[in-house]
């Protein structure tokens, strides 16, 4: 079952196209990972999505509601958090869960239940007290992703939740969404880092507005990554890539960290001949040569230039 | 929906009791104005510095002078010799009249062939106290006249009889106090500038901080934010306005003549059309410090400048008068100088009352429309 169907969403401002007419859909329960730069239409789409901006053309049903036609029922079915954690700096931790409950409705006994499962959540209990302000980055996420998801919606979008947060509470927040999704919420989630998009089950990429690549991650890999990837330790590092990247067996060549990773095409035979090629041709030193496994930072990478070569022709 | 709202207003409450600046503007604010106003600002104009220049030195000047000073609104404190020291004595502001009578003054006086010249040279940069000056100057030396043509009479065993004898009462500030007058405009002019800083800057914030983007997806609706937000400060403000009314009895003995529900309901009316300038300038705005700026300018100065609260709007040329309707300012001091110190009924002030919902009205409906202009280019 479908939990967001997407038609032809576009929207413009101006003469500016922010998202190009995508399509795609998300199963219910599943963790969907929106990926792209920044200025690609991800926030945009995810306005659009929350029932708060109207689309230009093309429609999309959210939990069942048309986001075009009946923005305020989709409103209902869904929770929201931005990258900002929308909590109010001057309020105790109790004060945001009163207020943030409050806005959507509950009151009595289900908003006492649900009072003690964010704090649960976000490990703060007996802390009712606290100003939200004194909070570390990880505990205020999570207790801004607790309190958007306060009213149990079926669909929680989160625009980059983890952005300037440490690598474990990172780590944690992932299992928060994991347990959510368990439950059988949908999750939406826009990010920067690629390590984070292999937890999702499934992810599309968008470039200036428009939809380049879907699947999941090892879909993705496969797909569009036939070719065999080496990293090269040596030295003389940016003279090396040069050489390299006029060989005629190499497609694809990149500096990362103090290395270069390449990606081979039928004409390469061995290991050799990239030694061959810097040593015996330019006397630049070789120390390693490994095969490696691609990430998904490498498929969009590739995705990216040759999309970027494709429309800059 | 009464639930949200409540929701929203009891936000509202605990952030503003955690916000001691703004409870400080909030509530030091009127105080201020208050002592300002009710003590420095006072247009009654008493013992003003007088100087004689008296060539003559005659007992009917002396007289004169005489009549003058024993009011409390002249006080002698100069005596000129020469001619050459009455423009000395204006440019150092020696005395703010100098009273001349020539050396011919007694003579012309007893002949009574031709009036007797006194001259007197008011300092007229002040133009609305020269002005007061000349009355007083005026009334003092008709009276003088009057009472020398009575005496002159009487030694011939007459009487006069004035044609008509003025008796001139002032009714609802028999004493004509500025105060009194004045602090039906400070209620207005304080709760406007408190009212519609705090309701634009509370709105704002929400946008500064980004939390209004977590309000927007929730299903709470624009009409039940507005009301949890402006409610709160439409206590306050109530609480502010009581405070006013309470240091104007006990500091000026202003005391309201008229009904306190027409009073409260006035209030309200005038209350609603700030929030709907405090809603107006949260939509222009996008950071605190520009509503702040806004709301201060937008409110503070036609309250002061336009509302007929220190200036006369009478007095005012044609386009400013146009101008005065610009703020709510204006129609609610009519109305609260109607209840307060003349403590007459609806029938005298209720077309100020739909003024200023008309006013609330249109504000919110251009408020509506830019609002969507905006979101349609976010």
């Amino acid at each position: 079952m479908n939990s967001i169907e997407i038609n032809n969403l576009t929207k413009k401002f101006g003469s500016f196209t922010s998202v190009d007419s995508i399509s795609f859909n998300v199963k219910q329960g599943e963790i969907f990972g929106f990926l792209g730069a920044n200025g690609a239409g991800k926030t945009t789409t995810i306005k659009m999505l929350c029932g708060i901006l109207a689309p230009t053309s093309g429609d999309a049903t959210v939990g069942g509601y048309s986001i075009a036609k009946e923005p305020n029922k989709v409103k209902l079915n869904i929770g929201y958090m931005s990258q900002r954690f929308s909590l109010y700096n001057d309020l105790s931790v109790e004060e945001n869960i009163n207020f943030f409950g409050g806005v959507y409705g509950l009151d009595g006994k289900d908003l006492e239940d649900r009072k003690e499962w964010v704090l649960k959540i976000a490990n703060l209990r007996g802390k009712e007290g606290l100003l939200t302000e004194s909070l570390p980055g990880g505990i205020k996420q999570r207790l801004a992703l607790g309190t958007a998801v306060i009213h149990k919606p079926k669909i929680v979008f989160l625009d980059e939740p983890t952005s300037g947060v440490d690598p474990i509470s990172r780590r944690n927040f992932w299992d928060l969404i994991h347990h959510l999704a368990d439950e059988g919420t949908t999750v939406f989630v826009t990010t920067h880092y690629l390590e984070e998009a292999e937890f999702c089950n499934n992810i599309i990429l968008i470039n200036a507005g428009k939809l380049i690549a879907e699947g999941s991650s090892k879909e993705l890999k496969s797909k569009h990554l036939k070719n065999k990837m080496y990293e090269v330790e040596c030295e003389r590092v940016v003279d090396a890539l040069e050489i390299l990247e006029k060989q005629p067996y190499i497609d694809e060549s990149s500096i990362f960290g103090n290395n270069i990773q390449i990606s081979v095409n039928s004409l390469y035979e061995s290991t050799k001949q990239i030694e061959e090629t810097l040593t015996g041709q330019h006397s630049i030193e070789v120390k390693r040569i490994e095969e490696i496994i691609p990430t998904l930072e490498n498929v969009f990478i590739h995705l990216l230039e040759k999309h970027n070569n494709g429309s800059a022709n | 929906m009464v639930a949200r709202t409540k929701a929203v207003a009891k936000k509202e409450v605990k952030q503003f009791l955690r916000d001691k600046r703004l409870m400080f503007v909030i509530f030091f604010f009127p105080v201020f104005l208050l002592v300002i106003f009710g003590y420095a600002v006072n247009f009654d104009v008493q013992n003003i510095e007088l100087a004689v220049y008296d060539e003559e030195r005659s007992d009917v000047s002396r007289e004169f002078i005489n009549s003058l000073t024993s009011s409390s609104y002249f006080t002698l404190t100069k005596t000129i010799d020469t001619h050459k020291e009455i423009k000395q004595t204006l440019d150092e502001k020696d005395a703010q009249v100098v009273l001349v009578f020539p050396n011919d003054f007694s003579n012309k006086f007893y002949a009574a062939k031709e009036p007797a010249k006194v001259q007197f040279l008011i300092d007229g940069v002040d133009g609305n106290t020269a002005g007061i000056i000349q009355n007083y100057v005026m009334a003092a030396t008709q009276a003088f006249n009057q009472k020398y043509q009575q005496e002159v009479l009487a030694d011939f065993g007459q009487g006069i009889q004035l044609p008509i004898d003025l008796h001139p009462i002032f009714w609802f500030n028999p004493d004509l106090q500025t105060t009194k007058f004045l602090i039906p405009g400070l209620i207005g002019l304080i709760l406007i500038v408190t009212a519609v800083i705090s309701v634009s800057l509370t709105l704002v914030r929400e946008k500064e901080k980004g939390t209004i983007e977590q309000l927007n997806v929730s299903s709470i609706n624009t009409i039940e934010l507005l009301m949890g937000k402006s409610i709160p400060y439409l206590v306050i403000s109530l609480i502010n306005a009581v405070l006013i009314l309470v240091a104007g009895y006990l500091l000026f003995d202003v005391v309201v003549k008229g009904n306190y529900l027409l009073l409260l309901i006035a209030t309200l009316i005038f209350l609603f059309s700030c929030t709907s300038m405090g809603i107006f300038i949260s939509v222009v705005s996008d950071s605190q410090q520009v509503a702040f700026t806004m709301a201060a300018f937008a409110s503070l100065l036609p309250a002061v400048i336009l509302s007929g609260f220190i200036f006369p709007i009478d007095s005012m040329p044609f386009l400013v008068q146009l101008l005065t309707n610009l703020t709510p300012t204006k129609f609610f001091i009519i109305a609260l100088r109607a209840i307060i110190l003349r403590g007459v009924g609806l029938q005298a002030f209720w077309p100020q009352l739909v003024y200023l919902l008309l006013f609330s009205f249109v504000l919110l409906g251009l408020a509506t429309v830019m609002n969507k202009k905006k979101m349609a280019h976010r």
